[in-house]
């Protein structure tokens, strides 16, 4: 598969949206870091080092599963598909601004190997909904084909050997994506994200960093590598994560039962502007997909899917649309751009009201 | 001193602007100055992970400095010194986690609450480690089967423990 087709595509599998607990988890992303011994960290690294590393990397994994894995590197990408990239989740920012780093995706989308970000390996895995578990597993077995190939950086007492600290032991990040609609309008977010930090994880907006995320999206994840098991740290997130979803949906039927109108008020207006509208602003577009997920989750909204709203959020982001679109594009043309391509979108489900 | 804006909460951000020349000053609250945010200025905490551990280390380093955290002990693979890691925040390569052990050691207690890893042993490079783990493991289970008066199984454990123990060796 083409270099184009990871951006061109709009749908990775995690965004399917048949995952457990897809009314409240979008998704669940597992990710390792990675060093190989007696070489400089990234950003201390010769560029022929960061080639070289690359190069054993990615015959690792194409001998290992031949055809199933792209090598995508930085230096031959534009800076709208890197930003692309980055906007579907398959590389990090800092990742699309370092010349010398590379991805190793699987053509699915669900693994991504990032070489020469902070650490020399991120291996990632995302999966649909609520799956830690499974994404752990998916990770552990990748970074074992690749540990039988290559010499890792590792210490008997502080575990894999990281760039930064905060990442050293276990090298594991795990987080899930949430929808909280409910918890947010009734204000009680913010209680709960404060309680969060005491078991050492953490909470942060999808888009944007500050408290108040637009779109009700929030990822929460661990903050603590060193001194916990993989699996100690999977089930503290796991169990976390169950209470506020747990909380989320009592709070929904609540809404349900004593402010139905209100609810079906502001998910069926939403609904209407989104899918008529002719200028959008991505916050505006981020804002109401996030109503309409609620219809869906609630079944309020029958016709729609959470694979439409999921590939949407991708599809309406600025670099993706201007990458679609194959030429930059000036603030209000992407408005534009991203009215008409979300319009179309719900055209073709030809469905009725709330 | 009150908000230039509203002239009800106290000023607490102050702009000095000169341009071409002529110096017009302003005081604000929060509020106004994220309202009239036409002064370029960014209420986003500029800070990054590193710069927060840049600080951390900082006050680690009040204390005196041990052996490898001199200045002039120098990691003999990428070359970095103690004093470069606490500006950044990041180590240069995984031998400076040797190099400068003594002084990452309380740093790593205070990130994690811990400086003992527990988890993932690669099966490759931690072969040894592995092995040791397993023996550990195992040692335990034989001093609860002995506690049960299991003997049969503790003895199949000790063997199982020496055979392991051979391959050490």
């Amino acid at each position: 598969m083409p270099l184009e087709d990871f951006i061109k595509e709009s749908a990775g599998k995690w965004m399917d949206g048949d995952g457990p607990e897809s009314d409240t988890v979008i998704s669940s992303r597992v990710r390792l870091a990675r060093n190989l011994s007696e070489i400089p960290f990234p950003y201390l690294m010769s560029k022929e080092d960061s080639e070289e590393i690359t190069k054993k990397v990615n015959k690792v994994l194409q001998e290992n599963s031949p055809n199933e894995f792209e090598l995508v590197t930085m230096r031959d990408l534009s800076f709208l598909a890197r930003k692309a990239l980055v906007e579907k989740h398959l590389i990090s920012p800092s990742l699309a601004d370092n010349d010398n780093g590379a991805a190793i995706i699987r053509y699915d989308e669900v693994v991504s190997i990032m070489v020469n970000e902070e650490d020399h390996l991120r291996i990632q895995t995302l999966f649909s909904g609520q799956q830690l578990e499974k994404a752990w597993q998916l990770c552990n077995k990748i970074d074992d084909i690749l540990e039988a190939r290559l010499n890792y950086a590792f210490s008997e007492q502080m575990g894999y050997l990281t760039s930064c600290p905060t990442n050293v032991g276990t090298g594991i990040r795990v987080s899930v994506m949430v929808h909280l609609p409910a918890l947010i309008m009734t204000g009680q977010l913010n209680r709960i994200f404060s309680t969060i930090s005491q078991v050492g994880l953490t909470v942060r907006g999808l888009y944007g960093e500050g408290t108040q995320a637009i779109g009700n999206i929030y990822q929460i994840s661990n903050q603590i590598t060193l001194g916990q098991t993989e699996s100690e740290i999977i089930e503290n997130l796991n169990g976390v994560t169950k209470q506020i979803i747990e909380q989320e949906r009592a709070v929904r039927e609540v809404l349900l039962k004593e402010r139905k109108a209100k609810l079906c008020d502001k998910i069926g207006r939403s609904y209407g502007i989104i899918s008529n509208a002719y200028i959008i602003s991505s916050e505006e577009a981020i804002q109401l997909l996030s109503d309409v997920r609620l219809g869906v989750e609630l079944g309020l909204l029958e016709n729609i899917n959470l694979k439409m709203l999921n590939e949407l959020m991708i599809l309406i982001r600025s670099a993706y649309l201007q990458e679609l679109a194959g030429k930059e594009l000036s603030p209000y043309e992407r408005d534009v751009r991203r009215a008409e391509i979300i319009r179309n979108r719900f055209a073709e489900l030809d469905l009725g009201g709330v | 001193m009150f908000c230039d804006e509203c002239g009800k909460n106290p000023a607490t951000v102050h702009i000095t602007k000169i341009v071409n020349g002529a110096k017009t000053e302003r005081h604000l609250c929060e509020g106004c100055a994220k309202e009239l945010g036409d002064y370029g200025i960014s209420f986003q905490p500029n800070f990054t992970i590193h710069q927060l551990l840049a600080g951390l280390l900082d006050s680690a380093k009040e204390n005196p400095p041990t052996m490898s955290t001199a200045p002039t002990v120098k990691c003999p693979l990428c070359g970095m010194n103690f004093n470069q890691f606490s500006q950044v925040g990041r180590f240069g390569c995984s031998r400076c986690y040797n190099t400068f052990e003594n002084g990452i050691e309380p740093i790593l207690r205070r990130i994690h609450g811990s400086s003992v890893h527990t988890g993932k042993v690669p099966r490759r490079t931690g072969g040894e480690i592995r092995l040791k783990k397993e023996i550990e493991m195992l040692k335990k289970e034989m001093e609860l089967a002995v506690q049960r008066e299991e003997f049969e199984k503790a003895a199949e454990l000790r063997d199982k423990i020496k055979e392991l123990e051979n391959n050490i060796k």
